[in-house]
């Protein structure tokens, strides 16, 4: 009886614990927006990272870590256009929670309020794990991290309403920080403009686009198919004929067929951090894009 | 328009070059100024016919620019309902699945000794080439408050089964998701996911011979999952029971009763896991199987089963990937143990076709089942598994044989066994959408008699992409 009592109570605690901490529960899918979630909402957030720097984000298994989380969230921050379909949807069936369900105020789908790029004119499983709205990583443009802290702030706001000015305050200081390191990211990145990449998945193509760089070619000869020994001999092929300034790959990426890339052909390597984690410099997305570009920067030299 | 053009650039300049030719030497320059000049208002002239055109097509929309008289006319959203309703097409997918089979002993012939059977997935199926189950999933929400899916199965003999058909509401009460329809229970692990999800080709041998294969249930299954930072789940089933151990009793009320309990959660980034313990109870009512008639005067006899079965599980789930990222190599163990007790009577011979005739007394049976079994992804796309169970055929209680009316030799299918079979497998997935797989078994589980069992297999996924549970 007592053993019994004692599994009872200590949920019951637990619960009482979880509410009393933080006023706002926030679940971000990705460690980019579980950052931006703490920037703009201080101590009035709690929030929990679903997957770190180092995990492919269109892999991340439906745990039961992640349904237990989900089920208590007042506000879910995904990046959406379909980079956690294999894991969200599990996660918002089975977690009981109507508040985070997409279309409420409780879901932010990150992708949705910008633009994206290579949005597919032809949708075919024929070339490969293609995202029917366009490319999803769409966190290496701070452009973009602009527009999503704009909606988290907002939505901060309606939650919570009686904390409203307060979030309103760090949304105001982090827009205005965050246009003052643009532009000194774009002064410090001028020299990279025009360079010519070749990327191992296209998960840095926003950065890419918003420094002016140029992706020439991948390592994946289709989105989420990996490279066959083949198709990288035909990479250094045509890499001699059409040479390329770098080759990078995000921290998550198997190092293998990109470190074998340059090897052959002597372009220099960069590995990107990605997202925040990704490289223990990259600590928040302020240092994430100092450190993105210090490294580019580094590699191009 | 734009031919015009560049005729109209084209004669200018054969006009312009032969004048030039007849001009005066010191008006060179001004020759090729004018030449230029020339040929620069023709390029200009293309260029300005081209934008109105572009500005054209932008303006009018291209149902418009087909029929533009009758545009006019009538309202610009004619045609806009018909593609609407087709925007609200729920996501449809496909699986098709087949295997080559090569079995060292006649399927025909296959039994798990020691146990009643019932239900249809028993033993490895047929020889040679064959077609898997085709799966047709259709889901959407339905409206607010409920989403539906439809699970069709259509067997390679052209019979369609609807596997699962239920709509569900999450999240009216917090926490909670209440699925109503038939569904897979939630008993165990294994028996929620859908076969094209396994890790080997068939049911683990305690699924085959305690369900038949996977347990369906019709009814109503509620489940709770605490506001807790690690995972519990309780969940609760109540349902007509027809699937076997159960059988349709033709009553109001209903016939079969489950309750599950989960726990999960991660142990550092690299360690997941979930265990699990499930209660189900449930009876039956003229169950009946055949058996082999021990004279030999007729080929089988049918007996049949009255009364309860009840089961109890435990399940334990452990899934490692280095930094949680299982991209590239991932390990999952999984095993589970079910327990089952059969309390009623048991009919000798229904139809009382043979020597000794029709005779009926009590019939008790505590028997279990276990499987253990690991997959290993040790490079991106390929996974080697292994998996080991056994049956112990526990203690079956024949009232017949006790009190002396029959003979063990009456129940040929319930004499001593002990079912187990050793199965490996390894298989390569191209893409997240289409998988072959090689597996090779050792069953024993008829008596006395090890079958070994080859199986080739391809499992390809078309349409929408599906999210996998844990």
């Amino acid at each position: 009886m007592n053993t019994w009592l004692r599994l009872a109570v200590v949920p019951l605690m637990l619960v009482a614990c979880s509410a009393a901490n933080a006023a706002i529960n926030v679940f971000a899918c990705v460690p980019e927006w579980a950052s931006l979630a703490s920037e703009l909402g201080g101590d009035k957030v709690s929030v929990y990272q679903a997957s770190n720097a180092l995990q492919d984000p269109h892999r991340i298994e439906a745990r039961p870590s992640l349904v237990a989380r989900m089920r208590s969230a007042d506000l879910a921050i995904c990046t959406g256009a379909e980079l956690e379909i294999g894991w969200l949807p599990v996660l918002l069936q089975t977690a009981g929670n109507s508040k985070v369900q997409p279309g409420k105020p409780g879901f932010i789908a990150a992708a949705d309020l910008v633009e994206k790029l290579e949005v597919p004119t032809r949708l075919d499983r024929a070339d490969g794990d293609i995202h029917p709205a366009g490319n999803p990583h769409i966190q290496l443009d701070p452009r973009n991290v602009a527009k999503v802290a704009q909606a988290v702030t907002e939505r901060l706001e309606q939650l919570d309403s009686g904390n409203a000015s307060y979030y309103e305050a760090r949304g105001k200081d982090f827009q205005s920080r965050w246009q003052q390191a643009m532009a000194r990211w774009e002064k410090d990145a001028a020299g990279l403009r025009g360079a010519k990449v070749v990327c191992h998945h296209k998960s840095a193509t926003y950065l890419l686009h918003w420094l002016g760089m140029v992706e020439v070619m991948n390592v994946e000869p289709k989105p989420g198919i990996p490279p066959s020994a083949g198709h990288l001999a035909e990479l250094v092929g045509r890499l001699k004929t059409e040479p390329a300034d770098l080759i990078t790959r995000s921290m998550y990426n198997d190092p293998k067929a990109t470190q074998w890339l340059a090897e052959r052909t002597g372009i220099p390597l960069v590995a990107l951090p990605y997202t925040v984690g990704g490289t223990p410099e990259a600590k928040d997305l302020f240092s994430l894009f100092d450190d993105s570009i210090a490294r580019l920067k580094k590699a191009k030299k | 328009m734009f031919r015009k053009n560049i005729l109209a650039a084209a004669v200018a300049t054969a006009f312009v070059v032969p004048a030039s030719a007849f001009a005066a030497d010191d008006a060179e320059i001004g020759k090729i100024r004018e030449e230029i000049k020339d040929l620069k208002d023709g390029y200009e002239n293309r260029i300005r016919s081209l934008e109105d055109r572009l500005r054209e097509a932008e303006s009018t929309g291209p149902g418009a620019t087909a029929a533009p008289d009758a545009s006019a006319s009538t309202p610009a959203y004619t045609n806009k309902p018909i593609t609407t309703q087709n925007a609200f097409n729920p996501a449809i997918s496909l699986i098709l699945d087949g295997k080559y089979q090569n079995l060292e002993r006649d399927p025909g012939t296959y039994q798990i000794g020691g146990f009643i059977p019932g239900g249809e997935e028993i033993g490895p199926g047929g020889r040679s080439f064959n077609l898997g189950e085709s799966e047709l999933t259709v889901s959407a929400n339905i409206d607010p408050y409920f989403s539906g899916v439809f699970i069709a199965a259509v067997t390679p003999e052209n019979e369609v089964e609807i596997e699962e058909g239920y709509f569900q509401n999450s999240g009216f009460i917090p926490g909670t998701t209440v699925k109503f329809g038939r569904f897979l229970s939630g008993f165990g692990y294994l028996n929620e996911i859908h076969a094209h999800a396994w890790d080997f080709v068939d049911a683990p041998l305690v699924y085959q011979a305690f369900f038949g294969g996977q347990l369906k249930e019709e009814g109503l299954q509620a489940r709770w999952i605490a506001p807790t930072p690690v995972f519990v789940e309780i969940g609760a089933e109540v349902g007509r029971g027809a699937n076997f151990p159960g059988t349709d009793r033709n009553k109001n009320g209903s016939n079969a009763g489950e309750v599950f309990f989960h726990i999960g959660d991660d142990i550092g980034a690299s360690h997941s896991y979930r265990v699990g313990a499930s209660y189900r109870k449930t009876s039956a009512a003229g169950r009946e199987y055949e058996d082999a008639e021990s004279s030999g005067a007729v080929p089988t006899v049918l007996n049949s089963f009255d009364g309860d079965s009840n089961m109890w599980g435990v399940d334990f789930i452990w899934k490692w990937a280095p930094n949680g990222d299982p991209t590239s190599r991932n390990f999952k163990f999984q095993a589970e143990y079910m327990h089952r007790d059969e309390d009623g009577s048991l009919t000798y011979d229904v139809n009382g076709t043979s020597t000794p005739g029709s005779g009926t007394d009590t019939y008790k049976s505590k028997q279990s089942g276990w499987y253990v079994q690991g997959a290993y992804q040790f490079i991106p796309r390929w996974r080697v598994g292994v998996r080991y169970e056994e049956l112990d055929r526990g203690t079956v209680d024949i009232g017949l044989v006790t009190s002396g009316t029959l003979t063990a030799a009456n129940f040929p299918l319930l004499a001593e066994n002990n079912p187990k079979r050793t199965t490996a497998m390894v298989d390569f997935s191209p893409s997240e959408f289409s998988r072959f797989r090689l597996q090779f078994a050792r069953d024993e589980a008829r008596f006395n008699e090890a079958d070994n069992q080859v199986f080739l297999q391809y499992i390809m996924s078309l349409g929408a992409h599906g999210a996998h549970k844990f």
